[in-house]
């Protein structure tokens, strides 16, 4: 398959050489090489069932057990797609935020709180500071630093999903995966989600998956197009939007597919 | 930079749990793997010594009608059609009625009436089984009397007894089966303009199917395998019943009737591991069956 892939001289944060993921006899990944420039929002596009959220949990290893991941993910100078590689430990580099909001049903502390707990912070000044940076960096501080003991099951969808964001930050971790984490909100929540990820570029990498291009386009640094398990294209956002290299990108994002 | 890189190649104390627990977890399940094995491998030995040191043929054993292990007759097939008269018979009459309250509790009762139901059901459950037994001797057993003559022991008297106690296990499985029918299935129907009753019978309880007859099983093998209340209203006569509410004994009557006046070793001792054995393998074939039904009912 024809596809082009553009060269970025960036610092890399994190990349994956050949990988393919393999459901039972089912191959949804195919011969998957990107790289991923540290500091800067990738966007991964393409139509449902293109492999691009199977592609974004392989990163951090979510597949682990249940689905056969194949090739190289090169983090640190480490592979870490090997069983000897200490997936928590990964897990706390590589953060991830799902499509649906997911808060625990504790209040919106603890909901900060337990995962730090858990990795071993106790001292509650520090507690303090995380959770207040944590919701801060997530634009979410303003709404809720009133009623932290709130159980965060009463916030809005957008707030729920910022607390999702905050909670994936507060463990600090270099990367944050994001698998649609807009399709379940409405527009002014989709803003200020959106608005919170430009915030956060200054600090984190971030990959995101979408189905929607509009959203690829205002917030994203580089763009990949995914096409039935493979990268079809990589290019910065505005060149792939506007100068596709690809046949099929252009079709894909003029919207006459298929 | 380094540290980082460090930990991510290093096993931390989060892995080792890992190993722990798995460890924990395979030492449990090999216990509970020794332990069946076990109990299956000490009553199938018990079992088929009969058959092996006594030289019963199997098929005496299922098929002839005399039962007077002292004698070398060890036909067990009026216990096996007891046994599953009373069954089929409870469940029957149970069926309906876990159905219908079912029904009430999760589609018609408002909140307070369901969570009082759920009550009255859970305590139906508590009750000892030797508590029906006293109630089907002093009640069932001489309405039957009154209403058919004899003495009023018999299948019927078991079956009775039996509906009761498996009332209560259908009826639960049964709301669990209705609830975990997906509420769009209700407004879908709904909206196309059936009525409560149409949606009820067409849509929610055809969903609801093979959960529902995952619960008739499961009350079959609680029927099936209950002992003490059968026995004090069944009448306790090793003989093929030839009406509702002649005497007879089930499998599980004459086992405990039997096993305290036998001497380990002999062949009216083998005898009764023999019909344990059988109820062993009926258990199993039930167990088989909720999986078959759970597997051929999938919503796909």
């Amino acid at each position: 398959m024809e596809n082009y892939i553009a060269k970025t001289n960036l610092e890399l944060a994190i990349e994956t050489k050949n990988l393919e993921v393999i459901y039972g006899d089912h191959q949804v990944v195919f011969d998957s090489s990107l790289e991923f420039p540290r500091h800067k929002i990738t966007a991964i596009i393409g139509a449902s069932g293109s492999g691009k959220s199977t592609y974004l949990r392989s990163l951090n290893r979510m597949h682990d057990k249940t689905v056969t991941v194949n090739g190289q993910i090169v983090y640190r100078g480490v592979d870490i797609n090997q069983p000897s590689v200490n997936a928590y430990e990964v897990r706390k580099q590589i953060g991830m935020v799902f499509q649906r909001p997911n808060p625990f049903a504790k209040s919106i502390r603890n909901n900060l709180v337990f995962p730090l707990k858990e990795n071993g912070i106790t001292d509650k000044r520090v507690l303090d500071e995380r959770v207040e940076e944590s919701l801060k960096e997530a634009a979410l501080w303003d709404e809720v630093k009133d009623d932290l003991n709130k159980s965060a099951l009463e916030l809005s969808g957008g707030q729920q999903q910022r607390l999702c964001i905050a909670r994936a930050l507060a463990l600090r971790p270099d990367i944050l995966l994001m698998d649609e984490p807009a399709s379940a909100l409405d527009p002014i929540s989709t803003e200020k989600v959106e608005a919170t990820m430009r915030k956060l570029r200054r600090n984190y990498t971030i990959i995101i998956v979408t189905h929607n291009m509009q959203q690829a386009s205002r917030v994203s640094d580089f763009t990949t197009f995914f096409h039935q398990g493979r990268v079809v294209e990589f290019a910065p956002t505005q060149e792939l939007f506007q100068t596709p290299r690809v046949k099929m990108t252009e079709d894909y994002i003029s919207g006459n597919f298929g | 930079m380094d540290e980082i890189k460090d930990r991510l190649l290093k096993p931390s104390k989060a892995t080792k749990q890992d190993q722990r627990g798995r460890m924990i977890s395979y030492l449990s399940i090999g216990l509970i793997a020794i332990l069946v094995i076990s109990i299956l491998y000490f009553i199938a030995t018990r079992g088929l010594s009969m058959f092996f040191n006594d030289g019963i043929k199997v098929s005496d054993f299922l098929f002839k009608t005399d039962w007077n292990p002292g004698k070398k007759l060890v036909g067990a097939l009026p216990m096996i059609v007891t046994s599953f008269g009373v069954t089929l018979l409870a469940a029957l009459i149970a069926t309906p009625f876990a159905i219908a309250v079912a029904l009430f509790m999760t589609e018609f009762a408002p909140k307070r009436g369901a969570r009082f139901l759920q009550v009255v059901i859970e305590l139906l459950v508590g009750i000892p089984s030797v508590i029906y037994g006293l109630i089907g001797l002093a009640v069932v057993v001489p309405a039957m009397r009154i209403m058919y003559g004899g003495t009023g022991f018999g299948i019927l008297a078991g079956a009775v007894v039996l509906f009761v106690m498996v009332l209560p296990t259908i009826t639960s499985l049964t709301v669990d089966a209705l609830k975990a029918v997906p509420s769009h299935y209700r407004q879908a129907s709904l909206a196309l303009g059936a009525t409560r009753w149409q949606t009820i019978y067409k849509v929610i309880l055809r969903a609801a199917t093979p959960g529902i007859l995952t619960a008739v099983v499961f009350g079959m093998a609680r029927a099936f395998g209950e002992a003490l209340a059968v026995q004090m209203v069944i009448g306790n006569a090793a003989m093929l019943p030839h009406n509702l509410v002649s005497p007879s004994a089930t499998l599980t009557s004459q086992l405990t009737m039997g096993i305290g006046n036998t001497i380990m070793g002999t062949l009216p001792n083998n005898a009764l591991w023999s019909l344990a054995l059988l109820l062993l393998i009926m258990a199993l074939v039930f167990n088989i069956l909720v999986k078959l039904i759970a597997r051929k009912g999938r919503i796909k």
